[in-house]
């Protein structure tokens, strides 16, 4: 087979470990592709380079391709989210002042109870917060509305203000923002620079948040269905490989290298391992699917995750949600991924939409091969999704 | 797929239709002050417009919003240019809709504009003959600038290469007790046999040079 070099945009963190591990682990290389990896400095920029065809496909916030095709963000032209490259993997932090006061009530910091941790924010806000976000359109700020929603925290006047991660950790001790939302590694950056305390990993928001989609302009997956097979298994193998507790040490190497994310190794380590240290004095807790690359079918981009995106984020620009729900089922493609992962041993659930938030612990379900067993998807509230309804 | 924001799109030109008249307001988002002056210069030369440079990032939505600016430019490599997409939101901090201009009639323009360097951020209904003399100007100013970074960050690498392949010469001329020539004859000859650069060998070698020391 003929190597063919495609040019891929991505963000430098933890969660672009697919695309890393694909190119430098030869998954790539066994498809008979080369990654062409290029870095970008925000998440504009990897959309326009996308979308312009500086390249063909790209680590992607997954509410982007959703929110493009519902019109926001200036950028329309037609993307489709062909696989889900990591579930979950976000952490919301606080200000050192806000832990003190926290601490001061007796909040535990157990990293685990969204109410909990919810109500003594509220408690210690002082009616006022600022929070940062990578990016307008992220499932860090789907998250936070959750969070808030459900938690006494709807009483507090919140901004959410965009923050660039890398200096989410300076903002923070600047007092521009008084908490964080953000993926791995800027969290730990940020514990590890003194200027925070990290109070709830994101899954504890919702137990199977779809974060980063791998995503190609619609017109170049049909110019190009066969390319676009290859990359995506490759990329399934690398998740594959990254998920095997064996493949940390390497991975977390891999990924501090300077040409990489240029951080050190054992800061990588935490989120892939799940044992983050939460505070400047030391503390660690254990949180399990803290980041998913490859379990309970996590990389199959269920219709339905997109229309829940798509129903959140009508719901506060006004939109008609049942018309954004229609276009953005249009945006995840299940049956793209089915038809390039077929033989390799993924697993394709039976049907392509699923209630989100239904399933309390991991379920079997119905499979082409017999059965897979689904994560736990819930939200800490409770609630349920219906994506024929929204 | 099919984009419908006619809504928007039309409340915004005729808010705008009542300041047809009055110059462009342009924000310039540039960190570094010569740059900064730079593109100021060059869009003033090209037409009357009300510029404005934002330099410090913090609040940068906020800030931009406090200008009611008509277009906002911004270099495309500039990590804080996710700020100003909260503009893009209707709900954002500038009631009048934004958007990256890309998405307007000024197809050709834009992509000129991303080979440039340069993202744009337009009030919706603009109408593309106004935006047309501000953009032919900032492209062409952002391409003399990144031209120069190119070539700023090229002459820096030749002349790090140059000081460690001079580094690598003096050990080799010192350990060995020879020339200058001859010492150069063996790096280039280690780094032919090996595939890779003069430089890279060179590094190689001081680096161990210095371990060993």
């Amino acid at each position: 087979m003929k190597t063919v070099s495609l040019p891929i945009a991505y963000m430098p963190l933890v969660d672009a470990a697919p695309l890393i591990a694909a190119q430098e682990m030869g998954f790539a290389e066994a498809e008979g592709l080369s990654l062409d990896l290029v870095a970008a400095p925000s998440w504009s920029s990897v959309r326009d380079m996308l979308a312009f065809g500086r390249v063909d496909a790209a680590h992607l916030l997954s509410p982007i391709p959703v929110t493009m095709a519902l019109g926001l963000g200036g950028v329309t032209t037609a993307m489709s989210a062909v696989s889900v490259l990591s579930v979950n993997g976000n952490v919301i932090g606080v200000s050192r002042a806000l832990e003190a006061q926290l601490r001061r009530i007796g909040h535990p910091f157990d990293f685990a109870d969204a109410a909990a941790a919810g109500a003594a924010l509220a408690a210690v806000a002082g009616g006022r917060l600022t929070v940062g976000v990578p990016f307008p359109f992220s499932m860090h700020v789907e998250l936070l509305h959750v969070w808030f929603s459900a938690t006494p925290l709807s009483a507090v006047d919140i901004e959410i203000r965009t923050v660039p991660p890398p200096l989410m950790a300076q903002a923070l001790a600047a007092g521009d923002i008084d908490a964080f939302c953000v993926g791995e590694p800027w969290g730990s950056v940020s514990v590890e620079g003194g200027s925070g305390a990290l109070l709830l990993p994101g899954h504890a928001i919702w137990r199977f948040a779809p974060e980063k989609v791998l995503a190609t302009r619609t017109d170049w997956a049909e110019t190009e269905p066969h390319l676009l097979g290859r990359l995506m298994r490759a990329v399934w193998r690398a998740g594959r490989w990254l998920s095997q507790p064996d493949s940390r040490t390497a991975a977390a190497e891999l990924l501090s290298r300077g040409k990489w994310l240029d951080v050190p190794s054992e800061v990588i380590d935490r989120a892939l391992s799940g044992q983050l240290t939460i505070s400047p004095s030391g503390e660690t807790r254990e949180t399990p699917g803290f980041l998913e690359f490859h379990l309970g079918a996590a990389n199959f981009p269920w219709r339905s995750q997109a229309k829940w995106i798509a129903c959140q984020v009508a719901r506060r620009t006004g939109q008609d949600p049942v018309e954004a729900m229609d276009r953005a089922a249009r945006v995840f493609r299940s049956d793209l991924y089915r038809a390039a992962m077929r033989g390799t041993g993924a697993d394709l659930p039976g049907a392509s939409e699923k209630l989100e938030g239904s399933l309390p612990h991991p379920t079997p379900v119905a499979s082409g091969a017999g059965r897979v067993i689904l994560e736990g998807d819930g939200f800490f509230d409770g609630r349920i999704f219906d994506p024929t309804q929204g | 797929m099919r984009r419908d924001d006619t809504p928007l799109a039309t409340q915004a030109a005729k808010a705008h239709s009542q300041v047809m008249t009055a110059p462009l307001s342009i924000v310039v988002v540039e960190e570094d002050r010569d740059r900064a002056i730079a593109i100021v210069d060059a869009l003033k030369d090209s037409g009357d417009y009300d510029v404005h440079v934002i330099g410090n990032v913090s609040g940068l939505a906020r800030k931009i919003a406090a200008f009611l600016p008509d277009v906002v430019l911004i270099d495309i490599d500039n990590p804080t240019r996710d700020m100003v997409e909260e503009l893009t939101l209707a709900s954002g901090p500038l009631d009048r809709p934004v958007a990256m201009f890309v998405s307007g009639a000024a197809g050709g323009l834009a992509r000129a504009a991303v080979e440039a360097g340069v993202s744009a951020y337009v009030v919706d209904g603009l109408q593309p003959e106004r935006l047309k003399p501000v953009m032919d100007a900032a492209i062409a100013r952002f391409q003399i600038m990144r031209q120069m970074r190119t070539e700023l960050d090229e002459t820096r690498r030749a002349l790090e290469e140059r000081k460690v392949i001079d580094r690598a010469k003096g050990l080799l001329m010192k350990a060995k007790g020879i020339g200058e020539d001859e010492a150069y004859a063996i790096l280039r000859k280690a780094a032919m046999d090996q595939g890779r650069k003069v430089a890279e060998v060179a590094e190689a070698l001081v680096t161990v040079a210095g371990l060993l020391r």
